[in-house]
Protein backbone atom coordinates (compact mmCIF):
# COMPACT_ATOMS: atom_id res chain seq x y z
CA UNK A 1 0.00 0.00 0.00
CA UNK A 2 2.73 2.54 -0.94
CA UNK A 3 1.33 3.44 -3.98
CA UNK A 4 0.36 7.27 -4.63
CA UNK A 5 -2.54 8.47 -5.93
CA UNK A 6 -2.30 7.95 -9.09
CA UNK A 7 -3.72 10.98 -10.72
CA UNK A 8 -0.79 14.02 -11.31
CA UNK A 9 -2.70 16.46 -12.90
CA UNK A 10 -4.20 19.06 -11.20
CA UNK A 11 -7.95 18.32 -11.58
CA UNK A 12 -11.63 20.29 -11.34
CA UNK A 13 -13.29 19.60 -8.03
CA UNK A 14 -15.02 16.40 -8.37
CA UNK A 15 -18.49 15.86 -7.52
CA UNK A 16 -19.96 18.84 -9.80
CA UNK A 17 -18.50 18.33 -13.33
CA UNK A 18 -21.76 19.51 -15.05
CA UNK A 19 -20.05 22.17 -16.91
CA UNK A 20 -16.94 20.40 -17.27
CA UNK A 21 -16.97 18.12 -20.58
CA UNK A 22 -16.36 14.45 -18.87
CA UNK A 23 -16.96 13.09 -15.71
CA UNK A 24 -15.27 13.61 -12.82
CA UNK A 25 -12.08 11.25 -11.93
CA UNK A 26 -12.08 8.54 -8.76
CA UNK A 27 -9.46 6.80 -7.33
CA UNK A 28 -10.34 3.28 -6.49
CA UNK A 29 -9.46 1.13 -3.21
CA UNK A 30 -10.27 -2.71 -2.74
CA UNK A 31 -10.09 -4.59 0.06
CA UNK A 32 -9.80 -8.17 -1.40
CA UNK A 33 -10.42 -10.24 1.64
CA UNK A 34 -11.52 -9.51 5.36
CA UNK A 35 -8.14 -9.20 7.34
CA UNK A 36 -6.98 -7.12 4.78
CA UNK A 37 -6.28 -3.24 4.19
CA UNK A 38 -8.02 -1.59 1.25
CA UNK A 39 -5.26 -1.50 -1.48
CA UNK A 40 -4.93 1.48 -4.22
CA UNK A 41 -6.30 -0.47 -7.77
CA UNK A 42 -6.50 2.52 -10.14
CA UNK A 43 -9.10 5.11 -11.23
CA UNK A 44 -12.25 5.44 -13.54
CA UNK A 45 -14.84 8.49 -14.44
CA UNK A 46 -18.07 8.41 -13.18
CA UNK A 47 -20.78 11.98 -12.76
CA UNK A 48 -21.66 10.80 -8.80
CA UNK A 49 -20.37 8.82 -6.01
CA UNK A 50 -23.28 5.99 -6.30
CA UNK A 51 -21.95 5.43 -10.40
CA UNK A 52 -18.10 5.72 -9.33
CA UNK A 53 -18.88 2.42 -6.74
CA UNK A 54 -20.93 0.48 -9.10
CA UNK A 55 -18.18 1.67 -12.20
CA UNK A 56 -15.63 0.19 -9.89
CA UNK A 57 -16.70 -2.76 -9.05
CA UNK A 58 -17.59 -3.94 -13.08
CA UNK A 59 -13.80 -2.67 -13.83
CA UNK A 60 -12.24 -3.89 -10.78
CA UNK A 61 -13.74 -7.11 -9.66
CA UNK A 62 -15.44 -8.87 -12.55
CA UNK A 63 -13.69 -11.75 -10.78
CA UNK A 64 -14.40 -11.27 -7.31
CA UNK A 65 -11.08 -9.59 -6.55
CA UNK A 66 -12.60 -7.61 -3.54
CA UNK A 67 -15.55 -7.72 -0.66
CA UNK A 68 -15.38 -3.84 -0.21
CA UNK A 69 -14.68 -0.92 -2.77
CA UNK A 70 -13.66 2.84 -2.11
CA UNK A 71 -14.10 5.47 -4.46
CA UNK A 72 -12.36 8.85 -3.58
CA UNK A 73 -12.78 11.85 -5.90
CA UNK A 74 -9.20 11.96 -7.06
CA UNK A 75 -9.24 15.79 -6.43
CA UNK A 76 -9.71 15.07 -2.38
CA UNK A 77 -6.30 13.12 -2.52
CA UNK A 78 -3.65 15.14 -0.98
CA UNK A 79 -0.18 13.81 -1.44
CA UNK A 80 3.66 14.32 -0.44
CA UNK A 81 5.56 15.91 -3.33
CA UNK A 82 8.25 13.17 -4.82
CA UNK A 83 10.50 16.41 -5.51
CA UNK A 84 10.90 17.04 -1.77
CA UNK A 85 11.11 13.03 -0.26
CA UNK A 86 14.52 13.71 1.28
CA UNK A 87 14.18 16.39 3.30
CA UNK A 88 10.49 15.43 4.35
CA UNK A 89 11.29 11.99 4.98
CA UNK A 90 14.63 13.15 6.71
CA UNK A 91 13.59 12.66 10.22
CA UNK A 92 13.30 9.04 10.36
CA UNK A 93 16.70 8.60 8.85
CA UNK A 94 19.02 8.74 11.95
CA UNK A 95 16.68 7.36 14.42
CA UNK A 96 18.14 3.35 13.84
CA UNK A 97 17.61 3.02 17.88
CA UNK A 98 13.69 2.78 16.58
CA UNK A 99 14.53 -0.46 14.97
CA UNK A 100 14.98 -3.50 17.38
CA UNK A 101 18.13 -4.72 15.56
CA UNK A 102 19.75 -1.70 16.91
CA UNK A 103 20.48 -3.43 20.33
CA UNK A 104 23.01 -5.87 21.72
CA UNK A 105 21.42 -8.44 23.33
CA UNK A 106 23.53 -11.25 25.22
CA UNK A 107 23.75 -14.80 23.55
CA UNK A 108 21.14 -17.42 24.28
CA UNK A 109 18.81 -15.07 25.75
CA UNK A 110 15.19 -16.16 24.04
CA UNK A 111 12.11 -14.88 23.64
CA UNK A 112 13.09 -11.00 23.79
CA UNK B 1 2.98 -3.34 -27.36
CA UNK B 2 0.09 -2.27 -29.67
CA UNK B 3 2.22 1.22 -29.46
CA UNK B 4 5.53 -0.15 -31.32
CA UNK B 5 4.53 1.20 -34.73
CA UNK B 6 5.74 4.57 -34.33
CA UNK B 7 4.53 6.75 -36.66
CA UNK B 8 5.54 9.99 -34.51
CA UNK B 9 9.28 12.19 -35.33
CA UNK B 10 12.58 11.13 -33.84
CA UNK B 11 12.75 12.06 -29.98
CA UNK B 12 14.53 14.91 -28.79
CA UNK B 13 16.68 14.74 -25.78
CA UNK B 14 15.98 17.56 -23.25
CA UNK B 15 17.56 20.60 -22.32
CA UNK B 16 18.79 21.57 -18.42
CA UNK B 17 16.53 19.98 -15.66
CA UNK B 18 20.32 18.06 -15.56
CA UNK B 19 19.59 17.16 -11.46
CA UNK B 20 16.27 15.67 -12.17
CA UNK B 21 17.76 13.77 -15.01
CA UNK B 22 20.43 12.60 -13.18
CA UNK B 23 17.74 11.38 -10.35
CA UNK B 24 15.40 10.13 -13.38
CA UNK B 25 18.59 7.85 -14.71
CA UNK B 26 19.58 6.96 -11.55
CA UNK B 27 15.99 5.14 -10.84
CA UNK B 28 16.24 3.44 -14.18
CA UNK B 29 19.95 2.43 -14.24
CA UNK B 30 18.51 1.02 -10.55
CA UNK B 31 15.55 -0.70 -12.10
CA UNK B 32 13.38 1.41 -10.26
CA UNK B 33 10.02 2.15 -11.36
CA UNK B 34 8.57 5.68 -12.11
CA UNK B 35 5.52 7.01 -10.12
CA UNK B 36 2.89 10.00 -11.77
CA UNK B 37 4.07 12.30 -9.42
CA UNK B 38 8.09 12.01 -10.20
CA UNK B 39 9.83 13.72 -12.83
CA UNK B 40 10.02 12.65 -16.15
CA UNK B 41 12.01 14.06 -19.40
CA UNK B 42 9.35 15.11 -22.10
CA UNK B 43 10.27 12.14 -24.23
CA UNK B 44 9.92 9.70 -21.85
CA UNK B 45 6.87 11.15 -21.24
CA UNK B 46 5.24 11.41 -24.62
CA UNK B 47 6.39 8.25 -25.50
CA UNK B 48 4.67 6.49 -22.99
CA UNK B 49 1.44 8.67 -23.65
CA UNK B 50 1.39 7.27 -27.62
CA UNK B 51 2.04 3.87 -26.54
CA UNK B 52 -0.36 3.29 -23.30
CA UNK B 53 -3.17 5.21 -25.28
CA UNK B 54 -2.25 3.21 -28.24
CA UNK B 55 -2.34 -0.01 -26.41
CA UNK B 56 -6.08 1.30 -24.72
CA UNK B 57 -7.51 2.21 -28.23
CA UNK B 58 -6.36 -1.30 -29.41
CA UNK B 59 -8.34 -2.95 -26.33
CA UNK B 60 -11.64 -1.19 -27.26
CA UNK B 61 -11.36 -1.37 -31.10
CA UNK B 62 -10.46 -5.29 -30.33
CA UNK B 63 -13.69 -5.65 -28.85
CA UNK B 64 -15.29 -5.29 -32.53
CA UNK B 65 -14.42 -8.00 -34.62
CA UNK B 66 -14.94 -10.92 -31.38
CA UNK B 67 -18.07 -8.83 -30.34
CA UNK B 68 -19.88 -9.35 -33.88
CA UNK B 69 -20.13 -12.88 -33.12
CA UNK B 70 -21.42 -12.54 -29.79
CA UNK B 71 -25.51 -13.26 -31.34
CA UNK B 72 -24.10 -15.65 -33.55
CA UNK B 73 -21.79 -18.11 -30.83
CA UNK B 74 -23.29 -21.68 -31.37
CA UNK B 75 -23.84 -22.65 -27.93
CA UNK B 76 -24.99 -20.85 -24.42
CA UNK B 77 -21.72 -21.77 -23.46
CA UNK B 78 -19.40 -20.59 -26.00
CA UNK B 79 -21.45 -17.21 -25.84
CA UNK B 80 -21.19 -16.41 -22.09
CA UNK B 81 -17.59 -17.09 -22.64
CA UNK B 82 -17.56 -14.42 -24.95
CA UNK B 83 -19.29 -11.60 -23.51
CA UNK B 84 -17.19 -12.12 -20.83
CA UNK B 85 -14.40 -11.95 -22.99
CA UNK B 86 -15.19 -8.84 -25.07
CA UNK B 87 -16.42 -7.79 -21.63
CA UNK B 88 -12.76 -8.10 -20.86
CA UNK B 89 -11.16 -6.24 -23.46
CA UNK B 90 -13.28 -3.04 -22.65
CA UNK B 91 -12.17 -3.27 -19.04
CA UNK B 92 -8.19 -3.31 -20.31
CA UNK B 93 -8.87 -0.80 -22.24
CA UNK B 94 -10.65 1.16 -19.18
CA UNK B 95 -7.58 0.17 -16.53
CA UNK B 96 -5.20 1.63 -19.58
CA UNK B 97 -6.89 5.16 -19.92
CA UNK B 98 -6.86 5.03 -16.24
CA UNK B 99 -3.21 5.13 -16.45
CA UNK B 100 -2.43 7.29 -19.70
CA UNK B 101 -4.25 9.87 -17.24
CA UNK B 102 -1.62 9.56 -14.65
CA UNK B 103 0.65 11.11 -17.22
CA UNK B 104 -1.61 14.26 -17.42
CA UNK B 105 -3.68 13.65 -20.35
CA UNK B 106 -7.56 13.57 -20.30
CA UNK B 107 -9.22 10.71 -21.30
CA UNK B 108 -11.81 12.78 -23.85
CA UNK B 109 -8.72 14.21 -25.21
CA UNK B 110 -7.22 10.56 -25.92
CA UNK B 111 -10.96 9.81 -27.60
CA UNK B 112 -10.91 12.88 -29.45
CA UNK B 113 -7.46 11.84 -30.90
CA UNK B 114 -8.65 8.24 -31.58
CA UNK B 115 -12.15 9.35 -33.36
CA UNK B 116 -10.03 11.90 -35.48
CA UNK B 117 -7.60 9.40 -36.80
CA UNK B 118 -4.48 11.44 -34.48
CA UNK B 119 -3.21 8.06 -32.64
CA UNK B 120 -3.52 4.89 -33.86
CA UNK B 121 -4.77 1.08 -32.71
CA UNK B 122 -3.02 -2.14 -33.75
CA UNK B 123 -3.13 -3.23 -37.09
CA UNK B 124 -4.44 -6.95 -36.30
CA UNK B 125 -8.22 -5.18 -35.92
CA UNK B 126 -8.68 -3.85 -39.08
CA UNK B 127 -8.49 -7.94 -40.41
CA UNK B 128 -12.26 -9.01 -40.05
CA UNK B 129 -13.89 -12.14 -38.15
CA UNK B 130 -15.24 -13.92 -41.23
CA UNK B 131 -16.39 -17.52 -39.51
CA UNK B 132 -17.12 -18.63 -36.29
CA UNK B 133 -13.79 -20.02 -36.27
CA UNK B 134 -12.06 -16.75 -36.49
CA UNK B 135 -13.35 -16.47 -32.99
CA UNK B 136 -10.88 -19.00 -32.11
CA UNK B 137 -7.82 -18.05 -34.04
CA UNK B 138 -8.33 -14.69 -32.70
CA UNK B 139 -7.99 -16.25 -29.32
CA UNK B 140 -5.49 -18.35 -30.12
CA UNK B 141 -3.03 -16.07 -32.03
CA UNK B 142 -3.96 -12.93 -31.17
CA UNK B 143 -4.37 -13.00 -27.47
CA UNK B 144 -1.12 -15.62 -27.52
CA UNK B 145 0.70 -12.74 -29.53
CA UNK B 146 -0.53 -9.86 -27.04
CA UNK B 147 -0.12 -12.02 -23.98
CA UNK B 148 3.66 -12.27 -24.95
CA UNK B 149 3.57 -8.59 -25.49
CA UNK B 150 2.33 -7.41 -22.28
CA UNK B 151 4.08 -10.17 -19.89
CA UNK B 152 6.99 -7.74 -21.37
CA UNK B 153 5.38 -4.67 -20.11
CA UNK B 154 4.60 -5.76 -16.28
CA UNK B 155 8.35 -4.70 -15.81
CA UNK B 156 7.98 -1.27 -17.60
CA UNK B 157 9.68 1.62 -16.08
CA UNK B 158 6.65 3.16 -15.60
CA UNK B 159 4.97 2.14 -12.45
CA UNK B 160 0.53 2.66 -13.54
CA UNK B 161 1.16 0.84 -16.67
CA UNK B 162 3.46 -1.71 -15.25
CA UNK B 163 0.21 -2.10 -12.62
CA UNK B 164 -2.19 -2.41 -15.64
CA UNK B 165 0.07 -4.97 -17.28
CA UNK B 166 -0.26 -7.14 -14.51
CA UNK B 167 -3.54 -7.12 -13.58
CA UNK B 168 -4.31 -7.60 -17.94
CA UNK B 169 -2.31 -10.17 -18.15
CA UNK B 170 -4.14 -12.29 -15.14
CA UNK B 171 -6.87 -12.09 -17.21
CA UNK B 172 -5.91 -12.99 -20.21
CA UNK B 173 -5.22 -16.03 -20.24
CA UNK B 174 -8.76 -17.63 -20.46
CA UNK B 175 -8.90 -15.40 -23.55
CA UNK B 176 -6.17 -17.30 -24.99
CA UNK B 177 -7.48 -20.64 -23.66
CA UNK B 178 -11.14 -20.48 -24.71
CA UNK B 179 -9.84 -19.54 -28.30
CA UNK B 180 -7.46 -22.49 -28.31
CA UNK B 181 -10.68 -24.54 -27.07
CA UNK B 182 -12.63 -23.37 -30.26
CA UNK B 183 -10.50 -24.46 -32.20
CA UNK B 184 -9.48 -27.81 -31.21
CA UNK B 185 -12.94 -28.50 -30.91
CA UNK B 186 -13.41 -27.78 -34.81
CA UNK B 187 -10.35 -29.34 -35.96
CA UNK B 188 -11.72 -32.64 -34.23
CA UNK B 189 -15.19 -32.17 -35.64
CA UNK B 190 -16.34 -32.86 -39.59
CA UNK B 191 -13.71 -32.12 -41.91
CA UNK B 192 -16.05 -29.19 -43.11
CA UNK B 193 -15.60 -27.77 -39.58
CA UNK B 194 -11.38 -28.58 -39.74
CA UNK B 195 -11.48 -26.75 -42.82
CA UNK B 196 -13.09 -23.87 -41.52
CA UNK B 197 -10.05 -23.65 -37.97
CA UNK B 198 -7.62 -24.18 -41.00
CA UNK B 199 -8.68 -21.81 -42.93
CA UNK B 200 -9.10 -18.95 -39.81
CA UNK B 201 -5.55 -20.13 -39.07
CA UNK B 202 -4.23 -19.23 -42.12
CA UNK B 203 -5.29 -16.01 -42.40
CA UNK B 204 -4.52 -14.80 -38.71
CA UNK B 205 -1.14 -16.32 -38.63
CA UNK B 206 1.02 -13.42 -40.54
CA UNK B 207 -1.37 -10.27 -39.48
CA UNK B 208 -0.78 -11.91 -35.60
CA UNK B 209 3.54 -12.24 -35.87
CA UNK B 210 3.19 -8.33 -37.19
CA UNK B 211 1.77 -7.39 -34.18
CA UNK B 212 4.90 -7.24 -32.47
CA UNK B 213 6.24 -4.63 -34.51
CA UNK B 214 8.80 -3.89 -37.24
CA UNK B 215 11.72 -5.87 -37.41
CA UNK B 216 14.51 -4.77 -34.99
CA UNK B 217 16.26 -3.21 -37.53
CA UNK B 218 13.41 -1.13 -39.22
CA UNK B 219 12.28 -0.03 -35.57
CA UNK B 220 14.22 3.36 -35.05
CA UNK B 221 12.82 4.10 -31.52
CA UNK B 222 12.92 0.58 -30.05
CA UNK B 223 16.72 1.61 -28.33
CA UNK B 224 15.55 4.30 -26.94
CA UNK B 225 12.35 2.83 -25.59
CA UNK B 226 14.44 -0.07 -24.28
CA UNK B 227 16.86 2.14 -22.62
CA UNK B 228 14.12 3.46 -20.89
CA UNK B 229 12.90 0.69 -19.58
CA UNK B 230 9.65 0.79 -21.07
CA UNK B 231 10.49 -1.95 -23.66
CA UNK B 232 12.41 -5.20 -22.38
CA UNK B 233 12.88 -7.54 -25.10
CA UNK B 234 13.08 -6.12 -29.25
CA UNK B 235 10.48 -7.31 -31.29
CA UNK B 236 12.29 -9.90 -33.06
CA UNK B 237 12.49 -11.60 -29.62
CA UNK B 238 9.47 -11.80 -29.05
CA UNK B 239 8.15 -12.77 -32.41
CA UNK B 240 10.60 -15.90 -32.00
CA UNK B 241 9.04 -16.82 -28.82
CA UNK B 242 5.57 -16.62 -30.07
CA UNK B 243 6.61 -18.95 -33.23
CA UNK B 244 8.50 -21.22 -31.06
CA UNK B 245 5.47 -21.13 -28.45
CA UNK B 246 3.10 -21.79 -31.34
CA UNK B 247 4.61 -24.45 -33.58
CA UNK B 248 3.81 -27.60 -31.03
CA UNK B 249 0.49 -26.04 -30.13
CA UNK B 250 -0.26 -26.24 -33.75
CA UNK B 251 0.59 -29.53 -33.90
CA UNK B 252 -1.61 -30.49 -30.82
CA UNK B 253 -4.47 -29.05 -32.87
CA UNK B 254 -3.80 -30.72 -35.96
CA UNK B 255 -3.70 -27.91 -37.70
CA UNK B 256 -0.85 -26.38 -39.74
CA UNK B 257 1.02 -22.75 -40.21
CA UNK B 258 1.03 -21.28 -43.35
CA UNK B 259 4.65 -20.91 -43.70
CA UNK B 260 6.34 -22.70 -46.29
CA UNK B 261 9.54 -21.61 -44.88
CA UNK B 262 9.17 -22.61 -41.00
CA UNK B 263 11.33 -25.55 -39.49
CA UNK B 264 13.12 -26.26 -37.11
CA UNK B 265 17.18 -24.74 -36.73
CA UNK B 266 19.11 -26.91 -34.86
CA UNK B 267 22.15 -24.08 -34.36
CA UNK B 268 20.37 -21.45 -33.44
CA UNK B 269 17.74 -23.59 -31.30
CA UNK B 270 14.60 -22.07 -32.67
CA UNK B 271 12.11 -22.13 -35.33
CA UNK B 272 13.40 -20.32 -38.68
CA UNK B 273 10.42 -18.71 -40.52
CA UNK B 274 9.58 -17.33 -43.69
CA UNK B 275 9.72 -13.20 -44.08
CA UNK B 276 6.94 -11.50 -43.54
CA UNK B 277 4.99 -8.88 -45.91
CA UNK B 278 5.49 -5.32 -44.23
CA UNK B 279 4.39 -3.66 -47.29
CA UNK B 280 0.52 -5.30 -46.10
CA UNK B 281 1.56 -4.05 -42.41
CA UNK B 282 2.61 -0.50 -43.50
CA UNK B 283 -0.67 -0.28 -45.90
CA UNK B 284 -3.01 -1.87 -42.87
CA UNK B 285 -1.87 0.84 -40.39
CA UNK B 286 -1.76 3.74 -42.26
CA UNK B 287 -5.89 3.22 -43.32
CA UNK B 288 -6.07 0.99 -45.78
CA UNK B 289 -7.01 -2.59 -44.16
CA UNK B 290 -9.86 -4.61 -44.53
CA UNK B 291 -11.89 -3.25 -41.85
CA UNK B 292 -10.59 0.06 -40.92
CA UNK B 293 -13.34 2.38 -41.83
CA UNK B 294 -15.92 0.52 -40.67
CA UNK B 295 -13.84 0.04 -36.71
CA UNK B 296 -13.60 3.89 -36.90
CA UNK B 297 -17.17 4.33 -38.06
CA UNK B 298 -18.53 1.75 -35.62
CA UNK B 299 -16.55 3.38 -32.57
CA UNK B 300 -17.83 7.02 -33.37
CA UNK B 301 -21.25 6.31 -33.46
CA UNK B 302 -21.13 3.95 -30.34
CA UNK B 303 -19.54 7.01 -28.40
CA UNK B 304 -22.17 9.40 -29.84
CA UNK B 305 -25.21 7.35 -29.58
CA UNK B 306 -24.03 7.01 -25.80
CA UNK B 307 -23.84 10.76 -25.36
CA UNK B 308 -27.08 10.93 -23.95
CA UNK B 309 -26.50 8.52 -21.64
CA UNK B 310 -23.33 10.38 -20.17
CA UNK B 311 -25.43 13.61 -20.28
CA UNK B 312 -28.15 12.09 -18.34
CA UNK B 313 -26.36 10.59 -15.54
CA UNK B 314 -24.18 14.02 -15.14
CA UNK B 315 -27.89 15.97 -15.16
CA UNK B 316 -28.78 13.43 -12.04
CA UNK B 317 -25.51 14.05 -10.73
CA UNK B 318 -25.60 17.63 -10.29
CA UNK B 319 -29.60 17.62 -9.21
CA UNK B 320 -28.86 14.98 -6.57
CA UNK B 321 -26.08 17.41 -4.97
CA UNK B 322 -27.97 20.63 -5.76
CA UNK B 323 -30.72 18.90 -3.60
CA UNK B 324 -28.14 17.52 -0.92
CA UNK B 325 -27.08 21.19 -0.41
CA UNK B 326 -30.84 22.74 -0.22
CA UNK B 327 -31.30 19.93 2.69
CA UNK B 328 -28.07 21.04 4.55
CA UNK B 329 -29.36 24.76 4.26
CA UNK B 330 -32.74 24.32 5.57
FE1 LIG C 1 -6.93 -7.38 -23.74
FE1 LIG D 1 -7.63 -10.54 -24.53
Amino acid sequence: MTQTPQNPAPNPAAGNGSDRRGWPLWEVFVRARRGLAHQHVGSLHAPDAALALQNARDIYTRRSEGVSIWVVPSSAIVASSPQEKDSFFDPALDKAYRHPTFYDIPEGVEHL
Amino acid sequence: MYGNHDTETALVPDEGDSERQAEFDALIADDQRIEPRDWMPDAYRRTLIRQVAQHAHSEIIGMQPEGNWITRAPSLRRKAILIAKVQDEGGHGLYLYSACETLGVDREDLLDRLHGGRQKYSSIFNYPALTWADVGAIGWLVDGAAIMNQVALCRCSYGPYARAMIRICKEESFHQRQGFEILHTLAHGTPAQKEMAQDAVNRFWAPALMMFGPPDDASPHSAQSMAWGIKRFSNDELRQRFVDMSVPQAEVLGLSLPDPDLRWNDERGHYDSGELDWDEFARVISGDGPCNAQRMSRRIRAHEDGAWVREAAQAYAAKQAARTLEVAAS
